[in-house]
């Protein structure tokens, strides 16, 4: 017993070298970045802003909280859901034929690649420039935030649409054939029934990521709860910082609750 | 949903062996009718409209025109806040993933017995994600000062929470067994778990960890915008002086980047697992 351990231990292949240059580069890398810890507290009062920043979310400002008119945290919450939900929806539109066309195993390899490169040159723009460029189009407010919202979620949502429609079972649709179905039939009950619950789960999660996404939109005036909370940020009423932030936080822990349920409930069937 | 079952009754099917069996009537016409209600509310409230966006979706590609041909002059001054953007993402990705170790560990229902602590934990780990990351840049800034460390620790926090979440749930996933037979070997709790579940979620812990960093860099670059150094920084300069050819190849510089990241990341986490 003694020995075949032994033995086993000494055929264990050796990879101590590999494992400390990797520890060598990962140490080097952080090394390098580390210049980035600068500490630029010109005037000394960090730590005092950090205790008037905890102490005002911590007493949020409860007049603003449960104002129902059009500059109340409600109705501005009411405004960054629609912009999410709808915003969700136009973007899986232009994503399912964007994904169709870069799935490998539909379409000729040049096409799926060039499909791709399309979608990781639309992820990289970041939202705050498609917000400035929608506002030219619908002015600003919350139609801009929408928009700028769905051109956000195609670059991770093709993304989970691609790797869904890579996992598709062919066999499915060879056996609808020797059944003798038509083209129709096989994507209605071949197809869809594999990819409708995939789809589904991954626009329930984008909705919720484009939720706390929401504030990004507020920094160029696209409407919803962000331009709100930045303004407030930046004169300093940490008060109205705190109401705010504590209905988003609210909002976002209800909707990821409902959506976690839905979601295990698509998985499961 | 027993009482849908009720207003719309099952179709039964009696199978030729004489046995019934019940479907229950499609959820479709329910689902539908839930998202165009929820659509036409959002339509309302947004103001969408198809016209604006037929008769002024060609100003869309206004900045977008002027953004061709990019500045090549300008790439000189792009290269140290890019370098800024990925120190940044790397450090505070780094500081992020290793912080959220022990919370993760204390998050998992099946290492820790003590529901409340779990409670707790999982709860401060969810308060944490939802704080918005441009929140954080801001409130780091008002502290740290203009500059790269306010950007820094945004993605901390951020890559804190997302890793300690996926890291929590890869670890209730773990086979068990392993630890049970150490623990009943004499270990302590704390050398069966570095033992037995530690190299079972360090593939995947590390896969996490790269993939939040792939979406740190892109992320870094809008941090910028609320003063926490890196590309954003002058991405927000030039805006505002409408040098939009400069703006296209602070764009050009990024795309290349995370196209290089991402394929490097990718080639890794190809290997993990």
């Amino acid at each position: 017993m003694e020995k075949t351990i032994a033995a086993a231990y000494k055929d264990a292949p050796k990879t101590w070298i590999y494992k400390l240059l990797l520890v060598f580069i990962v140490a080097a890398m952080l090394a390098w970045s580390s210049s980035t810890i600068v500490i630029n507290d010109t005037t000394g009062s960090g730590a005092g802003v950090a205790k008037n920043i905890l102490l005002g979310i911590f007493h949020p400002d409860t007049k603003l909280l449960f104002n129902f008119t059009n500059s109340g945290v409600l109705y501005l919450l009411l405004e960054t859901l629609c912009i999410a939900f709808l915003g969700t929806i136009v973007g899986a539109v232009i994503s399912v034929p964007l994904s169709f066309i870069s799935a490998s195993n539909l379409m000729p390899r040049p096409i799926a690649v060039a499909g791709r490169l399309a979608i990781a040159a639309i992820r990289t723009v970041p939202a705050f420039i498609y917000g400035l460029m929608f506002i030219r189009v619908t002015g600003p407010g919350p139609f801009a935030g929408l928009l700028t919202m769905s051109l956000c979620s195609i670059g991770m949502v093709s993304k989970m649409f691609i790797e869904s429609i890579e996992d598709l079972d062919k066999r499915i649709l060879e056996s609808l054939d020797a059944a003798g179905c038509t083209t129709f039939q096989k994507i209605r009950y071949g197809i869809l029934p594999q990819l409708f619950p995939d789809f589904m789960s991954t626009l329930i999660y984008r909705f919720d990521m484009n939720l706390r996404d929401a504030t990004v939109l507020g920094l160029v005036g696209a409407g919803g709860i962000g331009a709100p909370l930045i303004f407030a940020m930046s004169s300093y009423r940490w008060n109205e910082v705190g109401a705010i932030l504590l209905g988003l936080i609210i909002l976002v822990m209800i909707i990821e609750w409902i959506s976690s349920k839905i979601r295990t409930k698509l998985t499961r069937g | 949903m027993s009482f849908y079952d009720r207003i719309f009754k099952p179709r039964r099917h009696t199978l030729s062996n004489g046995k019934v069996v019940e479907e229950r009537f499609t959820r479709l016409p329910l689902i539908m009718l839930i998202i165009l209600v929820c659509t036409a509310i959002s339509v309302r409230i947004t103001g969408f409209s198809f016209s604006v966006l037929f008769s002024g979706g060609r100003r869309f590609f206004d900045i977008l025109f002027d953004m061709f041909p990019p500045n090549t002059s300008y790439l000189p001054k792009i290269w140290t806040p890019l370098l800024d953007t990925i120190k940044m993402s790397l450090l505070g990705s780094f500081i992020g993933a290793v912080l959220s170790i022990p919370f993760a560990v204390l998050a998992a229902s099946n290492i820790v017995s003590n529901r409340a602590l779990v409670f707790v934990v999982r709860l401060f780990l969810s308060l944490v994600r939802t704080l918005p990351t441009l929140v954080c840049a801001l409130i780091a800034t008002y502290i740290f000062g203009l500059g790269t460390m306010a950007g820094t620790c945004a993605i901390a926090v951020f890559t804190f929470a997302y890793v300690g979440k996926q890291l929590f749930e890869i670890i209730e996933t773990v086979d068990m067994g392993p630890f049970e037979a150490m623990e009943a070997l004499g270990a302590t709790r704390l050398q069966a778990f570095i033992a037995s579940v530690f190299p079972q979620v360090l593939p995947s812990y590390l896969s996490v960890s790269l993939f939040c960093l792939e979406g740190n860099v892109r992320y870094a670059s809008i941090l910028g915008y609320v003063g926490a150094g890196g590309l954003g920084l002058i991405m927000n300069e030039k805006i505002g002086w409408r040098e939009y050819s400069s703006v296209g190849m602070i764009l050009i510089v990024l795309f290349v980047t995370v196209i290089a990241i991402e394929g490097l990341s990718h080639a890794v986490r190809k290997r993990l697992t």
